[in-house]
Formats: C-alpha cells, structure tokens, sequence
C-alpha cells in the first residue's frame, strides 16, 4: 500500500514536471537534439513509410520542416506513430513534440484537450466516389438520389451521410460495414453505387480498385475536415515556431522560392523574398522566433515549398495525384495564405 | 480304414496366394478410400473438381502470373490501372514484399546497423540446433549459453550503446524482430516460471500458495490486450519516481508473465496426472521435496503435457500480433503498416502481403508443432496404448 501511494506520488511529481519542461519545449528540442513527431500509424500521402522505412507524406514532412527551421537540419526528427486513441495523451504526456497526424481541428480539441493547433495543412473534407462506367452522366454527388452508398459504420461518415441526403431531401440505401476493408471490397465487387469517405482517402483507395480509371471522385464536399498539426497549449514559442513554419512554406511558394533556385534567390533584391529568407541586412525575423535567421532557407532546402511538398506527397508527383483544389494559394483561387514575415 | 480317411488330409501348408487383385495395389486402394459407395463417389468426383478448380488459378497467380521484383506499384497493375500489365492481369505482387523485406524482418532497424540482428539470428540458430538434436552432447553448457549468455549478448548487440556500437532504440524495432524476441523471451521466462508457479499452487504453504492462486487466476481472468494496456499504462504508476522502462520492454514483461499464468495450468495438469504412489515412493526413498519433483515427478509430469505446453507456445507465439495496439509493429503490423504505402498501393497488395505474413507464421508454429510431436515420440516410453 506503502509503495503504490509512494507510486501515485511519484506519477503526480512526474506529471508535474512534466508539464513544467513542457514550458519550453524549444530548449528541451534543443538540449535532446531532434524533434519527436507523433504520425499516423500509416495513411497514403500523409504518413506511411516508404521502402526504406523512411516516414514519407505531408505530415512526415511538415515534422521535417520544423527541424530544419530549429536544428537547420531536416533529418533531426524521430517519428512516433500513433493509433487515432493514443494521439493527444502521447501530446499531452510530452511523449512528442509535435502531432503531425491528419488530426481534423475541432473547437473541443483546441479548448478542452489542451491543444494548440497550428495551422491547417491540408483542408480535407467527406466526398464521393461513383463508377463512371456504372453511372455515366453522374457528374454532382446531387444527382445520387436512391443511390446505394458504401461508407464504414461508427464512423462520422456515416452521420455526415445521412445529413447530407435529408438535407436535400434525396433517398440513399446504405451499405455499411464494419472494417475499411470490408467497405472496399464490397464497392470494388458493384455492390454499391457510390462510396464516401474523407477525399483524401478516396484517392488512396481508388488506387486499390481493379479498374481505377473507371471511378471518379466527385467535386461536392459535404464536410469540413481541416487537417493540421497541433502542439501542447501554453508553450507559445514552441507554437509560434511551427505556426511560422507553415506560413513560411506557404510564403516560399507565393515567392515562388523552390528547392532548386533557393540559394540563388538569397541575391534576389526584392525586399519581400529578402524577409523571407533573412537576407535582409537588418532583419532579424528568425531571431525573434528563437532561430535563425536562415531558417526559411534551411525549411526550403530541407523539403521544398508547400507546393512541392504537395505535389510531392499527394499531388502529380504522387500516385494519388489529388488536385490542388481548395489547397492551393489564396492567389490561384485556393484557401492557402500565409500572413507576411516582416 | 484309417490310412484311408487320412488320404485326404494335406501334409503340408498351402502356399501362400496373393490377394485378389481386387484387394491389391493401387486400384484397390482407390476403390477402397474413393469409390467405396455411391456417396464415396459423389465426394471423390466433387473433391476433384474443386480442386482442379482451385488450383490451377492458385498457382497461376501465386506463381505463374506473380511479379517478384520491381521499382513500385507499376509492375503490379494493369494499364487501366496505371502500370505496365496487360488488361485482365491478376497475379501475386511479390515484388511488394521484396521492397520491404527489410523493414517486414527488422521493422525501422537503420539499414547500416541491420547485421546486428542478422548477427544475433545466426547466433540463436547455431545454439538452438544443436539444442534440438539429442544425439549432439553437451546439453548442459549449449543450455547455458542459449537461455543465459545469448540473451545477454543479443540485449548488446540490438540495443548497442557499448563497445562503440549505435544506441538503436526499441522504437525503431519492428516486424519479425518483434515477433521472435518477444515469444524466445516469453518461452524462456514462462516454463520456470510456470513450473514454479504450478508447484506453489500444489504447495501445502499457505502463503506460498495463494501468492501463486492470485498470480494465476488474476492473469488467467483478463486478456492479454488488458495486461498490455496495464503493462504500458498503469506499470510505471507503481514503479518508484525515476525509474523508467521502455515500452518494448514493458510488452515483454507482460507477454512473459501472461504466459507463465497459462503454463503454470498446463503443468498443474500434468502433476496432477502422475499417481500418488509416485510420490509415496520418492518419500519412501528419503527424497527431499526438489529431489522428488526433479528426478521423480516432472520429468514424467512434464513429458506427458508437452502438447499442452507447445500449444501455449503457438498460442504465444501467434498473440504476440497483439502489441499492435500499443503501437508497436510486430510482422504483422508492419506488413499492415506498409500497405499505406501510395507507391505500393495496387489490388494485389494487401492480399500477397498478408500470405507472406500468414507463411511465415505457419513455417514457425509448424515447425514448433513437428518438433514437438518428434519429441513425444522419442520420450515415449510407457502409456502408449
């Protein structure tokens, strides 16, 4: 008894040390010498590794971005992967740094789980997929009416599902299953007419199906999932940093500063490009966030502008190949803006 | 009138006749087993067709069709569905499994450090072989250095840190890796322990006794899920400030004693079986209380459970896909892990990497399954009927 109330003291003493490191989580990245990255447990485009066992996709690589905006040095990350249960103890405990998981951000999130969200990286949302050669002519998710729809039951699909379908006052028959697996099999064998998940997913999972060519995601979005990475609330320099460094990949692309011109565009003159990469003479942007002034050119060096880092991951360069859409730049119609460093 | 009646009676044996060929060779085995009745024959008939069904599109696409090697998902996938095979094409994407072969044996082990699990493999078969053989001598020493020196040395060799070897944290463990250390640990630690476990709970010491009844009826009554949880979660609450385990670490405690509690029952079973005038007769030769369990009691208890005491060892073996929930990648996991993979990502995937990973589990628990039965057989030496 002696022992497991010494045990529970010690628990509470931890905790509150803890929490009491987590005060400057900078300094404590910087005295262990890399960062710890929370990711998804294996997510096509987001998080999965590749065949070296390297942990690739947008939010590995955001995990990149910050080490590099912190050590210079992209590779200065270890990656935790995490089930979608264990994400924001692993967060809260100070077992990571940073939870870089397709985690969706939500007013509870940020309020009562002591999150702080950072940004959003990726805005994701429910879509539908049909069969084209099924359902030629079918072009808006409106024209689904008494369709049967394959979604995976306990799930906010399923809700936003039916939301969706009353609303426009449309009929639908559900086929609903249990495991993802299940759902994709079931859609792949005709036995629903649509399917609906996160788009995101919907791009993976055509990739799987025996005639890819023949399905087509459709433009409506009937939900809004911003995707984004979170730190632990209360450490406003830690969460300044990665803030700034997605606003700074996002600034790169605006600029139009890539991977491969970034060291000739240290001698570029305009002003705005100077700030940026802390070319400026008197400029000290990256000190005043506690890193170098450098840091965006060690951020772009390490894995491009957000655009690169899209297109990479998911986009052309990918086999998902997802468009741009409502991700691109505020100025080619998207969502995407970065308030100025300066 | 005797010498008459006599005439007809043989004075020598009949030679032998062979059986009708109706009884012998090959067709009268196939009429016997196949088409011994009408229903014998609707079955064999049913029997072959299914089987020339099922088999030509087996091996069509696990072998003829199959794809060994390749960059990424274009070698297994149609022109329609982006890649470099014929329309129509189905067949095993072994080439999936030949990318990530690496990662599917030693998880995210960095590639330049990945001779030390090699190293420690190739140690563990050297020892473990000879272990197997009965004819081959010195058991006592191959014993010592495979449940004792080997453990050490492997503890070294993959978590490094010494001798100017790379700290590799368990974190970065995975796959078969995973699998293997886990059961070799949990199969080292739970026959002691469950043999200690199932002599406490026949002791006549109270104490000793319901120590062990708790132990064991605790362990028994929750699933192996909940230990885990408890192992990664609640164990370091009742541990003194400062002291830490790993989580690979804690997994291993828990599968170990989770194990020994179902051991202990096997064994328990096996003491039981053993007649009371075995005992009486140990007693009656003045032998203390280790003497009479090492030399009179286990070794007859211990040989009669040996199919108990492999089930739980298959049965551990297969469980330990279980730390997945714990966010630790055993084969199984990983394979899962990688079929995230978009470069991989084709119709074929997910069903050859779960073959490869139901193969390698099979070649294990069948391996652990004929040694035991050669065992049984060589340790037979009464109660056959």
């Amino acid at each position: 008894m002696k022992h497991i109330a010494i045990g529970i003291l010690g628990a509470a003493a931890l905790g509150f040390m803890a929490s009491a490191a987590s005060a400057g989580t900078l300094d404590t990245v910087k005295q262990k010498g890399f960062i710890q990255c929370g990711v998804s447990t294996g997510l096509a485009g987001f998080s999965a590794p590749d065949d070296k066992g390297e942990w690739k996709g947008i939010d590995a690589d955001f995990c990149r971005a910050v080490a590099a905006a912190v050590f210079g040095d992209g590779t200065k990350v270890k990656f935790t992967p995490l089930s979608a249960k264990e994400r924001f103890t692993a967060l809260q405990s100070g077992e990571i740094d940073i939870l870089s998981r397709n985690t969706t951000w939500t007013s509870n999130r940020d309020s009562a789980l002591g999150l702080d969200f950072v940004g959003i990286t990726y805005y994701d949302g429910q879509g539908f997929m049909i069969n084209a050669k099924k359902l030629p002519g079918v072009n808006s998710a409106l024209q689904l009416s008494g369709a049967a729809v394959c979604v995976q039951s306990g799930t906010t699909t399923e809700l936003n599902l039916a939301d969706y379908f009353k609303k426009n006052k449309m009929e639908y028959n559900p086929v609903v299953f249990e495991k993802l697996e299940e759902v994709n099999a079931a859609y792949d064998a005709g036995r629903c007419d649509a399917y609906t998940t996160d788009q995101s997913g919907l791009y993976g999972i055509r990739l799987t199906l025996s005639s890819p060519a023949d399905h087509v995601v459709l433009p409506e979005i009937i939900s809004k999932e911003p995707l984004g990475p979170a730190v632990r609330q209360g450490d406003d320099q830690w969460a300044h940093i990665a803030r700034w460094t997605y606003f700074a990949l996002l600034n790169a692309e605006e600029a139009g500063i890539t991977q491969a011109n970034v060291d000739e565009m240290k001698t570029s003159t305009d002003p705005n490009i100077q700030r940026i990469l802390g070319t400026e003479p008197d400029g000290k942007y990256g000190a005043d966030l506690g890193l170098s002034n450098d840091w965006v050119v060690n951020i772009i060096k390490a894995v491009g502008n957000y655009g690169e880092m899209f297109e990479r991951n998911v986009g052309s360069g990918s086999p998902l190949k997802i468009a741009r859409g409502i991700n691109a730049l505020w100025t080619k119609g998207g969502l995407q803006y970065g308030p100025p460093i300066r | 009138m005797q010498e008459h009646d006599m005439s007809w009676v043989r004075t020598e044996m009949a030679l032998a006749q062979p059986a009708p060929p109706t009884e012998r060779g090959a067709y009268a085995w196939v009429r016997k087993n196949l088409i011994g009745s009408v229903g014998d024959a609707i079955l064999t008939v049913l029997g072959i067709a299914i089987v020339l069904w099922i088999v030509p599109q087996v091996i069509n696409w696990a072998f003829i069709n199959a794809q060994w090697s390749g960059p990424d998902r274009t070698v297994c996938t149609t022109a329609a569905q982006g890649g470099i095979q014929p329309d129509g094409w189905t067949g095993a994407c072994w080439a999936f499994v030949n990318a990530k072969f690496g990662q599917f044996m030693f998880g995210t082990y960095p590639v330049e450090e990945r001779w030390r699990p090699i190293l420690v493999a190739i140690l563990f078969v050297a020892l473990l072989v000879p272990m197997l053989i009965p004819r081959v001598p010195r058991k006592g020493l191959n014993a010592i250095l495979l449940f004792v020196a080997l453990p050490i040395v492997s503890f070294f060799l993959l978590v490094g840190g010494v001798f100017g070897l790379p700290h590799v944290e368990t974190a970065r463990w995975g796959g078969l890796l995973i699998t293997l250390s886990l059961s070799f640990v949990g199969i080292a630690v739970s026959l002691p322990m469950g043999i200690v476990l199932a002599l406490g709970r026949r002791s006549k010491m109270p104490i000793i006794k319901w120590l062990c009844v708790v132990f064991i009826e605790m362990v028994r009554g929750i699933p192996l899920i909940t230990v885990l949880f408890f192992a990664s979660v609640m164990l370091p609450l009742f541990l003194p400030e400062g002291v830490t385990f790993d989580k690979y670490l804690r997994a291993l405690i828990g599968v170990s004693l989770f194990a020994a509690a179902y051991m202990a029952e096997v064994i328990r079973g096996g003491l039981q079986a053993i007649p009371k005038g075995q005992y009486e007769g140990a007693d009656s030769l003045g032998l203390g209380y280790w003497q009479k369990m090492g030399l009179i009691v286990l070794p007859q208890a211990l040989k009669l459970v040996i199919p108990g005491i492999v089930n739980t060892f298959i049965g551990m073996f297969k469980d330990t896909s279980l730390v997945l929930i714990i966010s630790m990648f055993d084969l199984l996991g990983v394979v899962k892990q990688n079929f995230a993979d978009a470069n991989w990502a084709t119709p074929q995937t997910a069903k050859s990497g779960l073959i490869f990973a139901a193969f390698v589990f099979w070649l294990f628990c069948f391996g652990m399954s004929r040694y035991s039965m050669y065992t049984e057989r060589r340790l037979d030496t009464g109660y056959k009927r």
